[in-house]
């Protein structure tokens, strides 16, 4: 049965519980900072920080102040991106749905990097190995909720199976809509084939940083990923070849 | 909380945090519940999801308007103003819930003709002394010494007509002038929590530190219980005047007297003046009628509880050997004393007043001027560490520092008293690193040694101390033993009192603090360990879970929850009733039976007299619309004390019975050189003044250096841009910080003025892993007239680039 994360923006209020819960579950550093200007903090997604709260200051349609939240962190996508160009199988998906990181199987060649259409895997410098989430699969597996859900104090973040969250999201959604938010919609049912990671938003995908229609990104690795083919077959043949040479020699 | 205490008997959030749930409205004013109580803010959402209506109110678009259905903005400083348009357009448009102010309130009363208010005084202000005759704030009296009433409420004497008079001055163009809320916006907010005065329906209105920290503060909490009071929404589901505390434990700390003004359970601390015996005491102290008749019976029995055997009826049960007040030692005047080199030592134990005490210039040169200093923290905090702070020569302190290690909550077990009065057993996680001790052995410690040290002495100052019963142990103390004392109990035997009900002013009975009597009601039964809940369908009272006081009831004055008659204004959310065929242990009929313990006399009819008194602890049994305070019995909007603008209610500019501290480093700030409003506030990510928050890397990471929030509007005119360094300077001190330009604050239009506002969290100082100015070197040593809290939501500052 697929298991998925529900965040729902409209219950967040960014107490970023679930930023320290996963730092401390997974044992991740924190990062040096400088407040910059916004609440938001660290900046971005990386290896130390798998997950973080955005801070959105935006006006709503009715030209009224609105500060809206999101929880965000790797989608877990059915069309997974990271796990189709992965080379070594490092990446690879639990029966359960999650795209999880074996790390002693990393090369840390960062195609997955380029390839995330969300921008989500980092490259870690110290390992030379890149890291996400992984949807905490030792919890699941042992009948717990991810760390971040198991913290969240209004259940902004639940998890469960798939097809549960999904008609729970449209009824939620449902509510947001009757009580006059318009902008009230479900991201990730649809977007890859499905995401392991569901959204309730406010507004549109792109004023939380969303992708509106998030691309299989294979494609645009593809060029690089031919070189490299490419250039291992060349090297390949060259050795070959050199070897024939040198065999030849000494044949002789 | 004087406030609560005056209008409604109890100094204490009315409900409890579960039972918001139950509102069809939820006002949040004074307080960033999303922001500060992130846990509990999920009873909010609860209560939203049932189809409450969420409003805030806030100078700011804070994290709780986010989640807000309607935001209004208002100027720091002007809360009065706008409850008191809450309270004009109840009364204007008739939206109050009439029968329950009738009967419930004294709004019936007849006050005394000569009685009044005129510019802004009420009558009996003495402009010499600078203080109130209250002769005139009085009840015309029947023969019998009842009040006079008119139940029509049109004389014009009543509570209710000074009230509507009082109150007709605040219009919504008065509160947009004042406040700089934008009429509609007002309006909106208004008419929306205006709608729980229709019987059945339910408002909570829930505040924090941004209503306690104002000069007028006691004045502005009793504006909210008017309110409430009109639109009875006090002693239903749903209801209430509802304080957040901003600590696990502060109820508690206030139920078990950390103040200086009381002992345990709220009993008044004598002072040398008025209390020379007990007789004068239990004399002047206890009031002819309401539950506080009992107060002998539980002062005697505290006297018992701590002095024992020593404590007889010969001896006044030990009364002289009780400290009795001089002078007021609440804790600006402490710290002034302590500048003036009145105080030699100092124990300081979950605090952290180098930063958190305003005016903290001057609380770190106070500090200077001891002789020894105590500090017990978990970290080297910014008080232990004050001799080596900015601007200080180390060579020149001669203060002797300790600094003692101190376990954490989570290596501690005992008893917390959360916001809504439940005693909560804790256990203890893990034991404490190295040499960290609990509160409760240094405590003990403490008293055992200095028992040990003043053995044998024959002086008579020392008899008190000798006197006292200390048997808790000789490392950790014993806490479920203090807990028992603390419950009660007959001394005869020993055995546990099963409620404050038992207790008696003959020495028979000793009780360490008679409102949480019943924690302990027998041997081995400790009710705050009580671990049985309710299902979440429920109202939520969950009376299995912990004890509340008092005698766990969960919803303070409940028997307003039913009208007159004894039956619930909402049969969906009915917490008691008066059920006429239900039989007593003595084989009569009918008592108040219900979900929650009936707050009220069980047996006690509602055509009986007194029946239709819900609130116990006052005097006459009815809700105090009208109750005097030191600056008068009705509030009345003053500008804080330093404000850019004119009071335009009145010509008293500021409360005129606010505590203004004179030394020569209580500066006060002129509004030409100082023209913006400034408060302060508290983030998600750090605990009060950081000392543990500031030093985890996690919490640093998010949230790593103090910054000043300022609107779009003041940052371009200051030439600041988001994210660069400013200087905000008030006239104690100035402090360097990140500019946060924003869209959530907005600059206020008063008439054709304009009025910015800046904010600043207060969690930063000089030690720890992030360090930072602290936003308290900018605050006053300016009290509130009641509890001299400090003036810390609403003072003027200057803002420039650094």
């Amino acid at each position: 049965m697929a298991k998925a994360i529900l965040v729902d923006t409209s219950k967040c209020i960014a107490c970023r519980g679930c930023q320290v819960a996963c730092k401390q579950w997974h044992g991740r550093r924190a990062e040096p900072t400088r407040f910059q200007g916004s609440y938001e903090n660290p900046l971005a997604l990386s290896a130390q920080t798998w997950r973080r709260v955005g801070f959105i200051e935006t006006a709503g349609g009715d030209g009224r102040l609105r500060w809206r939240f999101i929880s965000d962190a790797c989608k877990h996508c059915t069309d997974a991106s990271c796990l189709a160009v992965c080379p070594t199988g490092a990446l690879f998906r639990r029966t359960w749905g999650a795209v999880d990181l074996n790390q002693d199987i990393c090369n840390g060649c960062r195609y997955c990097v380029a390839a995330c259409p969300f921008g989500i895997v980092a490259f870690n410098e110290e390992s030379g190995r890149v890291n996400k989430c992984v949807l905490c699969p030792d919890r699941v597996e042992a009948g717990l909720e991810p760390a971040c859900v198991t913290t969240c104090p209004t259940d902004a973040l639940t998890f469960g199976d798939r097809d549960q969250l999904l008609s729970q999201a449209k009824r939620r959604v449902a509510e947001l809509q009757a009580k006059g938010e318009k902008g009230a919609q479900l991201y990730g049912e649809r977007e890859l084939s499905g995401l392991h990671q569901l959204f309730v938003l406010q507004e549109r995908p792109q004023v939380y940083g969303l992708p509106e229609q998030p691309r299989f990104a294979v494609a645009s690795v593809f060029p690089s990923s031919v070189t490299s083919v490419l250039a291992s077959v060349v090297m390949g043949v060259t050795a070959l070849v050199a070897f024939r040479g040198r065999g030849g020699k000494g044949e002789e | 909380m004087p406030g609560l205490g005056t209008s409604f008997g109890r100094g204490a959030m009315t409900n409890h945090w579960i039972d918001v749930k139950n509102a069809d409205a939820v006002l949040i004013m004074g307080s960033n519940a999303a922001e500060n109580h992130p846990i509990a803010f999920k009873w909010v959402l609860a209560a939203m999801e049932r189809g409450a209506v969420l409003l805030s109110v806030d100078p700011r678009f804070s994290r709780t308007s986010a989640l807000a259905d309607l935001y209004a903005p208002l100027r720091s400083g002007t809360d009065i103003a706008f409850l008191g348009g809450m309270i004009n357009h109840v009364l204007r448009n008739n939206l109050f819930q009439r029968e329950y102010v009738g009967e419930y309130t004294n709004a019936s009363f007849l006050l005394d003709p000569a009685f009044g208010f005129k510019d802004g005084y009420f009558t009996g202000w003495d402009p010499e002394k600078k203080t109130y005759d209250r002769a005139t704030w009085k009840f015309q009296v029947e023969a019998d010494g009842t009040p006079k009433q008119d139940g029509s409420l049109r004389d014009p004497h009543t509570v209710f007509q000074h009230l509507r008079r009082h109150f007709a001055r605040y219009t919504p163009e008065m509160v947009e002038r004042v406040c700089g809320t934008p009429k509609a916006e007002f309006l909106r907010v208004a008419e929306a929590f205006a709608r729980t005065g229709a019987p059945g329906k339910a408002g909570t209105i829930m505040y924090a530190m941004g209503w306690t920290q104002h000069s007028k503060a006691t004045q502005l909490i009793r504006t909210a219980a008017i309110l409430q009071m009109l639109l009875g929404n006090i002693g239903v589901a749903g209801g209430g005047v509802n304080a957040l505390r901003g600590l696990s434990n502060v109820q508690g700390s206030t139920d078990m007297a950390l103040l200086f003004h009381i002992l345990p359970g709220y009993l008044g601390m004598p002072t040398r003046k008025d209390h020379p015996t007990l007789a004068a005491y239990l004399e002047k102290e206890t009031p002819k009628t309401g539950y506080w008749v009992n107060k002998p019976k539980f002062f005697v029995s505290l006297l018992r509880a701590w002095y024992g055997e020593a404590a007889t009826k010969d001896n006044e049960f030990a009364y002289q050997y009780l400290p009795k007040n001089s002078a007021n030692y609440s804790y600006m005047d402490l710290f002034e004393a302590m500048y003036a080199g009145k105080l030699k030592g100092f124990i300081v134990t979950g605090q952290n007043p180098a930063v958190s005490g305003p005016n903290s210039t001057l609380e770190r040169k106070a500090l200077e001027k001891l002789e020894w200093l105590v500090v017990r923290e978990l970290f080297e905090t910014e008080t232990a560490a004050f001799w080596k702070g900015p601007g200080v020569d180390p060579a020149k302190v001669q203060t002797e520092v300790f600094l003692l290690p101190s376990s954490t909550h989570l290596e501690r077990e005992g008893s917390y008293t959360n916001s809504g009065r439940w005693l909560q057993w804790k256990w203890k996680a893990a034991d404490p690193p190295g040499d960290a001790r609990s509160d409760g052995w240094f405590a003990n410690q403490l008293a055992l040694r200095l028992k040990a040290l003043y053995a044998g002495s024959r002086a008579p100052t020392d008899r008190a101390f000798l006197a006292l019963t200390w048997d808790y142990g000789k490392e950790e103390p014993d806490l479920e033993k203090v807990l028992a004392e603390v419950n009660g109990y007959t001394v005869a035997d020993r055995k546990p009192v099963k409620s404050f009900a038992f207790l008696a002013d003959d020495g028979s009975t000793a009780c360490g603090n008679w409102i949480y009597s019943g924690v302990f009601p027998a041997e081995g039964q400790n009710r705050a360990k009580s671990r049985k809940a309710d299902p979440p369908e429920s109202l939520g009272i969950n009376a299995g879970w912990a004890f509340s006081w008092p005698v766990n009831r969960r919803i303070l004055y409940n028997r307003a929850s039913a009208d007159p008659r004894g039956k619930p204004w909402n049969q969906e959310k009915a917490l008691i009733w008066w059920d006429a065929e239900a039989e007593l242990p003595d084989g009569k009929k009918g008592k108040w039976v219900g979900v929650d313990v009936p707050d009220f006399r069980p047996d006690l009819a509602p055509d009986a007299k007194g029946g239709g008194n819900p609130f116990i602890m006052r005097p006459d049994g009815k809700g105090g619309i009208f109750a005097p305070l030191a600056e008068g019995p009705l509030p009345e909007h003053y500008e804080p004390v330093e404000s850019p603008v004119k009071n335009l209610l009145s010509n008293v500019q500021a409360n005129p019975m606010a505590v203004i501290y004179k030394a020569d480093l209580d500066k006060l700030g002129d509004p030409k050189e100082f023209p913006i409003v400034a408060t302060t506030y508290r983030l998600t990510e750090h605990q009060h003044t950081g000392s543990i928050t500031r030093n985890l890397p996690w919490l640093v990471e998010m949230m790593p250096n103090l910054f000043c929030e300022m609107s779009r509007e003041l940052a371009e005119e200051k030439g600041i841009r988001n994210g660069a360094p400013v200087i905000v300077r008030s006239a104690r001190g100035e402090v360097r910080a990140i500019a946060a330009v924003t869209g959530r604050f907005k600059p206020f239009k008063l008439g054709d003025r304009v009025v910015h506002e800046v904010g600043i969290p207060w969690h930063w100082g000089f030690m720890g892993l992030a360090k930072g100015d602290s936003a308290n070197m900018l605050t006053p040593h300016v009290g509130d007239a009641n509890t001299r809290i400090q003036e810390s939501k609403a003072f003027l500052v200057d803002v420039r680039k650094a």
